[in-house]
């Protein structure tokens, strides 16, 4: 593993995506408006209202913040390979000494960066506008240590297996369209455990946390070697399968 | 002796049923220019391809800058090499700079002063803060250049550098290609335009999936073409056959038009003077004598024929 070409692919995607800022900040404002909604639900919730209440909007309004770091992600990185393909930046790009699973590690990085300060800025927004703008019953609940943990630990784990799964669907598909759809689709089963944990089917608490951040972590580095294992040369440059000789 | 550059053995490419580069061998020696010809689809980038690792041979074998083509040896050959291929391929938003820094660190380049040589080789050190997205195609192509330049490869792979330049960008990058040679960098140049083959390479290869002939221009058209001269006199000869026959070197003639002749000789360097003795002394006035040239674009066409009328393509 060569970290001075891996920081070479992260310095170029960043220096990228800021010449092109639209990109990250047209992304956020998609699930952004849909927090809208249910945020302002929250802000109405009087004080007299029923824990029960509280709880389950709280729940759906959180469910709906992990959609952020699990829709953003795979739109950028199921461009990532196939991208540079349409631009015809892919051959020369192959050319040089890189190996795939030092190239696929930097995108993910590069893509990983934004997405999860993009996630975490719309996160804590929402958290501030409740702490000042609702009830201190739902503030309280927003502001619980379990459900805070549950996002700052969750939302990086969700976004790197969405970019995972963007990066395998742009390694694999030969059009950027379809890689970035079904990159979105396929990264949402992720919301899963969330779900379960947001409406405490799963009682949340640390070690909980602990264990299934763990758990995402090897998924998260498993995807990164299996995905490394998809990489083809081959099909990427000719659009055609290598044959065994 | 030094050892060469590039040795291909019997390299063969096949996509599915489809052969594209059928068992090719040649060697390139170290600090030579070699021209790939052969019309589209021919397999030229395709051999670039195997050869930069691009893509895996179905069968047979090369030695890259030293080392067998293998996969286990692919970051290696690709450290020692560079590519440049059709389309140079920049990030558009980033500036020429930018673009050289990104591939300087894929190549481990440390030494900022890389990046001022390359991009002085090429001329364009004053637009180094530019976009790549707003340089000329011609610009491009150089910069795509200075990119390859970065490394000091010990073989260089241009595929159809000028293709789609206009004739000033043209003349530019090739003189670039001179430099290289200057500089005794190894150039594996793939074209399909046959005068800049002629006057850059100093042999070529055609190639039509297989290969048809490797040499040095000259060698192949003597291999191809009986040598000739081409005389003109003022007056139609009264007798041709009485001055022309049986002289030394002289193996046949014919006249083409009235007043000229295309003699077959075996040495165009002992059949001239003879030639022109034998024309002055039966009262010819010459016009004009010389030697018959055929082109490397007479011997491509005459090899690419023979393959059409061979296999309808």
């Amino acid at each position: 593993m060569n970290t001075e070409r891996i920081g070479a692919v992260v310095r170029k995607e960043l220096r990228d995506f800021r010449r092109n800022r639209f990109l990250v900040a047209t992304m956020a404002i998609l699930p952004f408006v849909f927090l809208i909604s249910p945020m302002i639900t929250l802000l109405r919730i009087p004080a007299s209202a029923p824990a029960s209440l509280v709880d389950r909007s709280v729940g759906v309004t959180s469910l709906l913040l992990f959609v952020v770091p699990a829709v953003i992600p795979p739109i950028m990185a199921a461009y990532s390979v196939i991208g540079e393909r349409d631009q015809g930046t892919l051959e020369p790009f192959l050319t040089t000494p890189i190996r795939p699973d030092e190239l696929l590690l930097a995108k993910a990085f590069a893509v990983f960066v934004p997405s999860v300060l993009v996630a975490y800025g719309i996160y804590f927004a929402f958290a501030i506008a409740v702490r000042f703008g609702a009830t201190h019953a739902v503030g309280a609940a927003v502001w619980h240590t379990p459900q805070m943990l549950a996002q700052l630990v969750f939302t990086p784990l969700i976004a790197t297996w969405a970019i995972w799964v963007g990066i395998a669907m742009s390694v694999r598909a030969r059009d950027v369209r379809v890689a970035q759809q079904l990159a979105t689709l396929a990264s949402l089963p992720a919301l899963g455990i969330t779900t379960l944990i947001t409406f405490r089917v799963i009682t949340p608490s640390v070690q909980l946390a602990v264990a299934l951040a763990a758990a995402l972590l090897a998924l998260d580095i498993r995807a990164w070697r299996f995905v490394s294992k998809l990489f083809d040369r081959e099909r990427l440059i000719t659009g055609t399968r290598a044959q065994p000789s | 002796m030094q050892a060469p550059a590039l040795t291909v053995e019997h390299l063969t490419k096949r996509f599915g049923d489809r052969v594209a580069v059928d068992d090719v061998s040649f060697t390139v020696a170290a600090g030579e220019v070699f021209g790939f010809l052969g019309p589209n689809g021919a397999g030229k980038t395709t051999t670039v391809r195997m050869l930069g690792t691009l893509i895996a041979p179905t069968s047979g074998s090369a030695v890259v800058a030293g080392l067998p083509l293998a996969p286990a040896n692919g970051v290696e050959i690709r450290q020692r090499i560079a590519v440049m291929p059709e389309a140079p391929g920049l990030y558009l938003r980033l500036t020429v700079a930018e673009n050289l820094e990104f591939f300087a660190g894929l190549y481990g380049i440390r030494d900022p002063n890389r990046i001022r040589d390359a991009l002085e080789a090429v001329g364009l050190q004053a637009r180094a803060d530019d976009l790549a997205g707003n340089l000329s195609k011609g610009l491009r192509q150089r910069v795509g250049l200075a990119r390859a330049l970065l490394t000091d490869p010990a073989v260089l792979f241009l595929d159809e550098p000028t293709s789609g330049l206009d004739p000033v960008a043209t003349r530019d990058v090739q003189r670039l290609i001179d430099g290289l040679r200057d500089r005794g960098v190894t150039v594996f140049l793939t074209t399909h335009r046959l005068e800049e083959a002629e006057r850059l390479c100093d042999r070529v290869a055609i190639l039509n999936t297989t290969l048809r002939t490797i040499g040095r221009t000259d060698e192949l058209r003597d291999r191809m073409f009986r040598k000739r001269l081409l005389v003109t006199t003022r007056a139609p000869l009264p007798d041709a056959a009485s001055v022309l026959d049986g002289l030394p070197g002289v193996t046949g003639w014919e006249a083409n038009g009235s007043s000229q002749y295309e003699i077959a000789v075996t040495d165009a360097k002992l059949a001239a003077p003879a030639v022109a003795r034998a024309l002055v002394a039966a009262g010819a006035d010459i016009l004009s004598l010389g030697e018959a040239r055929h082109s490397l674009e007479d011997v491509y066409l005459e090899l690419i024929s023979e393959d059409v009328e061979a296999t309808g393509r």
